[in-house]
């Protein structure tokens, strides 16, 4: 028999073709297409008319700062850029030596260090060099991470685990060290607080998420009632009340020859409890997905109970939860805006301030546009590298 | 065939019973195994074949009754478990292979943890084990990319790596498509020739007339029915064997 050879038929068209299919093939088709391009224009004309000529974007530019970093002291900055630059080593170095996995982030970080150097040259601000410095850091951790390849992996993952607290201790300053004089958590505002809530709530909670979620389903009755008990009575009250809580009680529970930490550190354990019983849920979730049987080939090997989680159903439930795990960072970061209503200085709230400016009385549709940008940008950048993540995640899982 | 040591009895079972909640399915087994024996349990579905076998590295627990495995008595002790654990292998009907895992480290993982060899030797007998069951090229594949045959050899090599006394094997070609069986089955019998003590729990008639030392035919949790394979396919005592014997080969 002779093998046929055959291709699949073309069914590819070209753009007027697709035009025509889609949006002009009738006469009533044609109306309606007409109709909505009228829509569309009569409702932007507006809008990108008042974007492009009436707005006073002046408030942006003259804030800039204040929107980024609040208070923080100015010559102080470096500290910043020293924590943006590392990220852009890690970044690097992570694409260098995880390939696929990494890359999302990677693109998006290239992308955003041209784009914000491409902002500030236009804005006549010398930070356009800090952003470049930036986006060449990443590119040599990347060259030195395709050089180091698998054994990479271990650095690249020491360095994450290290990365957080050091910024942590870069941007809060430590009284032992002369040339990194503490700088008060009250200083701290905008988007910098911002991020800084969202990422400590989130890498603070994961791991008590899971300690949560493993002893929502322990043997044990203490530690599986006790986790219940936990989860659920976070998940009943709104974050708001958490944060009043915390806030009020954090002092209370201390010794009192403890001074008491600041607002910022008591926002901060606000939302790791919060989200932790969220985390919680989540990982639970990745856990009940796992097969029976991957238990008991683990137990069949000799594997002890932690080495089984460890080894094999932690990696599995984390990697068939990352979508949740993700969702619930950016809800995180979108919810540190209610910081606001404890008084920390967050991007939100510094917008509020920028509008008490007498300068820039009556410029609420440009700074809540600015903010909603901002936010928007993030969680739409973190989105796509945490799906090209995801993919690259799934290999070998069918 | 290999040597079998009539002296030393490697799993003593004496009236042993188990029941799911209520319901009753081990019904006083007894059944003691040679070192080196390759053992067939066969059976119609929900005889307690498979949850026999599953007591002798206590994935089941026993309610009544002693099982002793390798002079170690199998009791609530976890240490005696996880002992016993890693001198018994076990093969399952779905392979359960670690998915996130590859290949070589579906191999690699058990001895580099629990018997704490070095990472190189532990990566070098796996890659011996792959050539063993005859599929080296498939070492850095995940589990997901290989066929089912390939995947059930991969389990046989992974058991195989704790270097344990006894295999045990959950229906290890039913979940298997018709033409991949074949691949399998070579892999076991080699494995039984080389003097690996055996526990099968299978339908293979053609595995256990080529190697299997004794039958035993379960029915409604209780042994109806023990004898070497020419006892039981020429000679079957009870009607039961018979009947079922007749079902499945008569095709």
């Amino acid at each position: 028999m002779t093998t046929i050879e055959m291709q699949p038929p073309r069914l590819t068209v070209g753009p007027f073709a697709w035009l025509r299919k889609n949006l002009f093939s009738t006469w009533y088709n044609t109306a309606l297409t007409l109709a909505a391009l009228w829509l569309l224009y009569a409702l932007l004309r507006p809008a990108l008319q008042w974007t492009l000529t009436e707005a006073r974007w002046g408030v942006i530019e003259a804030n800039l700062t204040l929107f980024m970093i609040g208070q923080y002291p100015r010559d102080q900055s470096w500290r910043i850029w020293l924590a943006i630059y590392m990220l852009g080593g890690m970044i690097g170095l992570s694409w260098g030596v995880w390939r696929e996995a990494a890359r999302g982030f990677a693109f998006i970080a290239l992308g955003a260090g041209l784009g914000f150097a491409l902002i500030s040259l236009l804005l006549n601000l010398d930070t356009w060099i800090n952003w470049l410095i930036a986006d060449a850091v990443l590119l040599v951790f990347y060259a030195s991470g395709l050089i180091l390849q698998r054994r990479g992996t271990t650095i690249a993952a020491l360095g994450w685990l290290l990365y957080f607290p050091l910024v942590f201790l870069l941007i809060a300053g430590m009284r032992f060290i002369p040339w990194l004089p503490p700088v008060a958590t009250g200083l701290w505002g905008g988007l910098l607080l911002t991020l800084m809530l969202a990422i400590v709530g989130n890498i603070g909670a994961l791991p008590l998420g899971i300690l949560l979620a493993l002893g929502r389903r322990s043997k044990l009755p203490i530690l599986r009632y006790f986790s219940i008990g936990y989860i659920e009575l976070i998940r009943g009250v709104p974050l708001v009340t958490i944060l009043f809580m915390a806030n009020l009680l954090v002092p209370l529970f201390l010794p009192v020859d403890i001074r008491p930490p600041d607002a910022v550190i008591r926002a901060m354990i606000g939302f790791i409890l919060f989200e932790a019983a969220y985390q919680a849920e989540n990982v639970r979730g990745g856990l009940q997905s796992i097969n029976r049987g991957q238990y008991e080939a683990a137990q069949a090997l000799g594997l002890s109970g932690a080495l089984t989680m460890t080894f094999i159903i932690l990696p599995q439930a984390l990697r068939a939860v990352i979508p949740a795990l993700f969702n619930s960072f950016i809800s995180l970061f979108k919810d540190t805006s209610l910081g606001a209503i404890i008084g920390l200085f967050e991007l939100l709230r510094i917008g509020r301030a920028v509008l008490a400016q007498s300068d820039w009385l009556g410029t609420h549709r440009e700074v809540f546009l600015f903010i909603f940008i901002v936010y928007w940008g993030f969680n739409m950048a973190f989105t796509y590298g945490s799906r090209r993540l995801e993919e690259a995640l799934g290999v070998g899982k069918r | 065939m290999s040597e079998i040591d009539k002296n030393q009895e490697i799993i003593i079972c004496r009236d042993v019973h188990k029941w799911f909640d209520s319901f009753y399915v081990l019904k006083g087994i007894n059944l003691t195994v040679q070192k080196g024996e390759v053992i067939v349990i066969f059976g119609p579905s929900g005889s307690g074949k498979s949850t026999f076998i599953r007591c002798i590295n206590r994935l089941e627990e026993h309610q009544k009754g002693q099982i002793i495995v390798d002079g170690v008595e199998l009791t609530n002790d976890v240490r005696n478990i996880e002992t016993i654990r890693e001198e018994v292998g076990m093969v399952f009907q779905q392979f359960n292979l670690f998915p996130h895992l590859t290949v070589l480290q579906n191999i690699a993982l058990a001895p580099l943890w629990v018997r704490r060899v070095s990472k190189n030797q532990a990566n070098e007998s796996a890659m011996q084990l792959l050539k063993r069951v005859g599929i080296p090229e498939q070492a850095n594949k995940y589990p997901g990319q290989l066929s089912g045959g390939q995947q059930q050899r991969v389990a046989i090599a992974r058991a195989l790596a704790m270097q344990p006394k006894i295999m045990l094997f959950d229906e290890p070609t039913s979940a298997l498509d018709p033409e991949m069986i074949k691949e399998v089955l070579d892999v076991m019998i080699q494995l039984a020739k080389s003097g690996m003590t055996m526990l099968v729990v299978t339908h293979e008639m053609g595995f256990a007339r080529a190697v299997a030392n004794r039958m035993f035919f379960f029915d409604e949790g209780q042994i109806v029915e023990s004898g070497t394979p020419s006892e039981i396919f020429q000679s079957p005592k009870e009607d039961r064997t018979k009947l079922f014997l007749s079902q499945i080969l008569s095709h």
